[in-house]
């Protein structure tokens, strides 16, 4: 008798991961966003281990984690919950969701700016992100920006947007390794 | 003492203060610090949502050049972000079997390679142990009398990685702050997650985290931080934080190396306080003031 369903869908690989989930709820406890998720860490493991891919994949809860490992060095059973979600959202963006473009953008202006200078250029960053999703939220930060300019904290740097990206290479050779191996 | 040095992106822009006063610090230390020849993006906490493999050829890229200049040096590290993906990218090579061989595959396109062997230390780390508070006792000058400070650790400093400390109740500060002659004021917030992205991707909960921070240190003069992000966060986004929480916010927030320059006699215009956003002139006025009372107890 199998102990946990099997499908074989995306979710399987982070299914794997979950498997040992007692269900004791140490990661909800533990998150500091915890309270703004529509679906709580505990909840979306069971829904993952369930198979409800849709729900999860659509759901707010990945985009409200910060990173912080607090789940992952609680957990009585040692499971890489952080990484867990970093994967869901990465099958979320390969799945085309469009709910939460204020996070999915904020990941693909990031991967542009490093890609093309091969380090992170805040400003620029900062400008692609708030280009692609929504312009008059960058109002809000005007105030705080000219503070930081003022104090030399940021600087105005031109964008650079002819000729090839410093890290294209290795970028274009990570995906023909990925494609290889899937 | 000599570290291989892996600066990190902000350290170039929003956080050319941390770079600085690390430096600065560290020389008189008496540390040397040979810096990686054209470092790129560590990938940061961005990378694992882009590609798997990507998450590891990033920080391998990095640490394939550490290893190229000194196999035997520890890479120094002062961003935990950065901190993170490379023990992260170390963690996973030593683990996964094949995948060092697939990063080299990638790695060879920039003419790399990488045995994965490099150390990666984080400042706090090397400040604590490697020196230890009381070499940084006996270079200070102008100690921090009667300033209290809230250590702030943060997330990625020690968790999940960073054996040096505790991952949830971590005291590397303690010994460092004391040695400057600061007082450490004790919170809960020490190690919890300053929101990172989140203030700018959901204002909303991220600009919360951070203001829960700020207030259970704010008994304190000023906070001391170790990553571009944490510091970042607390200190400029103090006005919006108190709307979110309701409580008037204002608290100086530091660097740590800037505290430990300008305890070593380094003037404010070296440690860069001009970019700290949130004035620090009350924390620096009580400085000046006791000094000035321990000068004169000196006469």
């Amino acid at each position: 008798m199998k102990r946990v369903p099997e499908f074989p869908d995306e979710l399987a690989p982070a299914r794997k991961k979950l498997h040992t989930c007692i269900q004791c709820g140490t990661c909800t406890a533990s998150c500091p966003a915890a309270e703004a998720m529509d679906i709580t860490p505990r909840k979306m493991w069971r829904m993952i281990q369930l198979g409800l891919k849709d729900e999860v994949l659509h759901s707010k809860t990945m985009w409200l984690c910060s990173v912080c490992y607090s789940c992952s060095v609680r957990c009585p059973r040692g499971i890489p919950l952080t990484d867990t979600i970093a994967h869901l959202k990465q099958l979320a963006i390969q799945e085309g969701i469009k709910e939460y473009p204020e996070s999915t953008c904020f990941y693909k202006a990031f991967g542009e700016v490093m890609r093309r200078y091969g380090r992170m250029r805040e400003m620029e960053f900062m400008a692609r992100y708030f280009l692609s999703t929504d312009l008059f939220a960058a109002l809000d930060y005007v105030p705080m920006g000219l503070a930081m300019l003022r104090r030399g904290k940021i600087r105005i740097e031109l964008p650079r947007l002819m000729g090839k990206g410093k890290l294209d290479k290795l970028f274009n050779r990570v995906a023909e390794l990925e494609g290889k191996q899937s | 003492m000599k570290y291989l040095f892996y600066p990190g992106c902000s350290a170039m822009g929003t956080a050319l203060e941390y770079k600085c006063s690390s430096e600065a610090v560290l020389t008189v230390l008496g540390v040397e610090l040979q810096e990686l020849d054209d470092w790129t993006c560590c990938g940061s906490s961005i990378a694992p949502v882009m590609s798997d493999l990507l998450s590891v050829v990033l920080p391998a890229r990095n640490l394939a050049i550490a290893e190229q200049a000194d196999r035997d040096r520890d890479l120094l590290v002062i961003c935990s972000a950065c901190f993170t993906s490379f023990c992260s990218a170390n963690m996973r090579i030593a683990t996964t079997p094949g995948l060092l061989d697939t990063v080299n595959e990638a790695l060879a396109v920039e003419g790399l390679h990488y045995d994965g062997r490099v150390r990666v230390r984080h400042l706090l780390d090397v400040l604590a142990n490697d020196i230890g508070p009381e070499n940084i006792k006996e270079k200070v000058v102008r100690p921090l009398k009667g300033l209290m400070v809230a250590p702030y650790y943060g997330c990625q400093t020690v968790r999940p990685y960073g054996d040096y400390d505790d991952n949830e109740h971590p005291d590397s500060m303690v010994g460092i702050l004391e040695a400057l002659g600061a007082d450490v004021y004790h919170h809960s917030y020490e190690a919890r997650c300053c929101g990172t992205s989140l203030l700018t991707t959901k204002p909303e909960v991220g600009l919360g985290m951070a203001g829960r921070i700020l207030a259970a240190a704010s008994p304190a003069d000023c906070i001391a931080a170790v990553c571009p992000m944490c510091q970042m966060n607390l200190d400029t986004y103090q006005d919006k934080a108190s709307l979110v929480i309701g409580e008037e916010l204002h608290i100086p927030v530091f660097f740590l190396t800037q505290l430990m320059g300008l305890a070593m006699g380094m003037s404010q215009r070296r440690m860069m306080v001009r970019r700290n956003i949130t004035s620090t002139k009350p924390a620096l006025a009580k400085m000046e003031k006791n000094t000035s009372r321990q000068v004169q107890v000196h006469k």
